[in-house]
């Protein structure tokens, strides 16, 4: 899977949590959680569930506490797909 | 010097009623709001009817968000933000979504039993089965006694005191007395009152067991609450939302505030589980002091009570209400107010109940009527010994409505009195 795949496999589930909607229709790789889409940060924990979710992984603590923007979770996410 | 106090706002989700034109006219009519409640049948409970508000998904889409909705599972706040919403709305307050500014002389006293009990059962599980990561972030507020009053905060932008009550069958109309003094003092300029309850089988399932709700109507449910009715048989699980704007006379006069009634005062008490209370019947000395204290601290006489709204549940401590009732203000048989009980028609709210009835009690003032009694076709001799019959009106009673003298009784044997006046 590339990472413009990744990028679109994740859109929908942050857009969700996304106060910044006009932020969401630019995501790409640098775009950070909290700065840039103003996601609740109580909320971040639901993105990780939605994520594990979507591409059937599990995320550990080490991992969910530095998922704080795009390349950080794109980079867990290939991660954990590789070791599944 | 004290501020008076006035109701500018009214928001209900009542089981016979959402919004406050639908839920006037069901009390008018004497229309009920018990069904046949099949969860509760498959359950097997004995009493399988209930009182619970009827809400649709688009109605519920433009109170809430869809992320606010996501894995929300909570009946309570659900009820609580839509009567309280519709309560700041009612009383021509803006809902400020853009401000950075809480309103600083706005808060909430919201009341509940329990918070969110289909959450916390849906999270036990969770827990149980090694999911706990799964309960996401919304399940502390959900279930947090005092989700209702932080969901409302939110949404109004509260920034006065915001805070939940909570003591039982009396919540209702403790959180209205105590946002009353709050601004009486002179510590807020308005305050949404009012108080919630869940709906389902695991709040009601407690009263089931105790064997305090009726087993005897579940083929024929809107008969089945029948305060003050010689066969009377428990009460009728209920479910809801009430919610007032309370504010200073000063604050609702400079904005040509719609005055719906006027909070003379009121008492708090309990019976301190003596004498003839107990954890779950009332010690009658008690509930005749707080009736007797409410008149005092209203600064009104017994006569000028026009009409009562009891607690009044439709089981065996009916006829011991009315008895207080009537030695507290000692006046009997046809010199006995006018009195109703709003739970012929949606059953016993618990936590809602006290600001759900005085919704309808104010109502009765702003409109000049008497809501009719339902189901006591039978009156209870012991209570028609007491007081005339004429007294407990089964027809809409159009007359003038100056006082009503609104109580509220609950386990722990506390007791909660109201005095409201027609605002003139």
């Amino acid at each position: 899977m590339d990472r413009a795949d990744l990028i679109e496999r994740l859109t929908p589930i942050i857009a969700t949590y996304a106060q910044d909607k006009d932020a969401v229709a630019s995501i790409n790789e640098t775009t950070d959680f909290i700065k840039d889409l103003r996601i609740n940060s109580a909320n971040l924990v639901d993105v990780i569930l939605d994520v594990e979710e979507e591409f059937d992984i599990e995320i550990d603590n080490l991992s969910m506490e530095r998922m704080l923007n795009v390349t950080a979770a794109i980079e867990i996410i290939e991660d954990k797909l590789k070791t599944k | 010097m004290h501020n008076r106090v006035v109701v500018t706002g009214l928001g209900v989700v009542a089981p016979n009623g959402v919004g406050l034109t639908a839920f006037t006219e069901a009390i008018k009519n004497g229309t009920s709001g018990i069904n046949h409640d099949p969860q509760l049948e498959q359950l097997q409970f004995s009493c399988q009817i209930a009182g619970k508000p009827e809400l649709s998904d688009e109605f519920i889409a433009q109170y809430f968000s869809p992320l606010e909705l996501r894995n929300f599972n909570s009946t309570g706040i659900l009820y609580g933000v839509i009567a309280g919403m519709d309560a700041w709305k009612n009383a021509g307050l803006n809902i400020n979504q853009d401000s950075d500014e809480p309103a600083w002389d706005s808060g909430t006293i919201f009341g509940t039993g329990t918070s969110g009990i289909d959450k916390f059962r849906e999270s036990i599980y969770k827990v149980d089965e090694l999911q706990l990561k799964k309960l996401g972030s919304t399940a502390v507020v959900q279930t947090m006694a005092s989700g209702i009053s932080a969901y409302l905060g939110g949404k109004l932008g509260l920034g006065n005191q915001t805070t939940t009550n909570s003591s039982a069958c009396i919540t209702g109309t403790e959180s209205i007395l105590m946002a009353y003094e709050r601004i009486k003092t002179g510590q807020a300029t308005k305050m949404l009152a009012g108080s919630t309850g869940d709906s389902g089988p695991y709040i009601w399932a407690g009263f089931d067991a105790m064997k305090v709700c009726t087993y005897k109507h579940n083929q024929s449910p809107m008969q089945g609450s029948r305060p003050m009715s010689a066969s009377a048989s428990g009460f009728v699980p209920g479910s809801g939302a009430g919610a007032l704007v309370l504010e200073s006379l000063d604050s609702a006069f400079k904005r040509g505030a719609t005055i719906y009634a006027e909070i003379l005062g009121g008492h708090i008490n309990s019976g301190g589980q003596r004498g003839s209370g107990t954890m779950t019947a009332p010690n009658s000395i008690a509930v005749q002091r707080c009736i007797k204290g409410a008149l005092q601290n209203a600064g009104i006489n017994a006569s000028e009570v026009d009409a009562i709204n009891g607690h009044l549940t439709a089981t065996a401590k009916d006829a011991t209400e009315i008895q207080n009732w009537s030695l507290a203000l000692d006046r009997k048989n046809k010199d006995f107010p006018y009195i109703n009980s709003l739970k012929s028609t949606i059953g016993h709210c618990l936590s809602a109940a006290g600001s759900i009835e005085c919704i309808a009690s104010i109502l009765q003032l702003h409109q000049d009527f008497i809501f009719p009694n339902i189901n006591c076709e039978d009156l209870n001799p012991e209570i028609t010994d007491i007081i005339d019959f004429n007294k407990i009106p089964q027809q809409l009673l159009n007359t003038n409505v100056n006082i009503v003298a609104k109580a509220s009784f609950g386990f722990g044997d506390v007791n909660a009195c109201i005095i409201l006046k027609k605002y003139t």
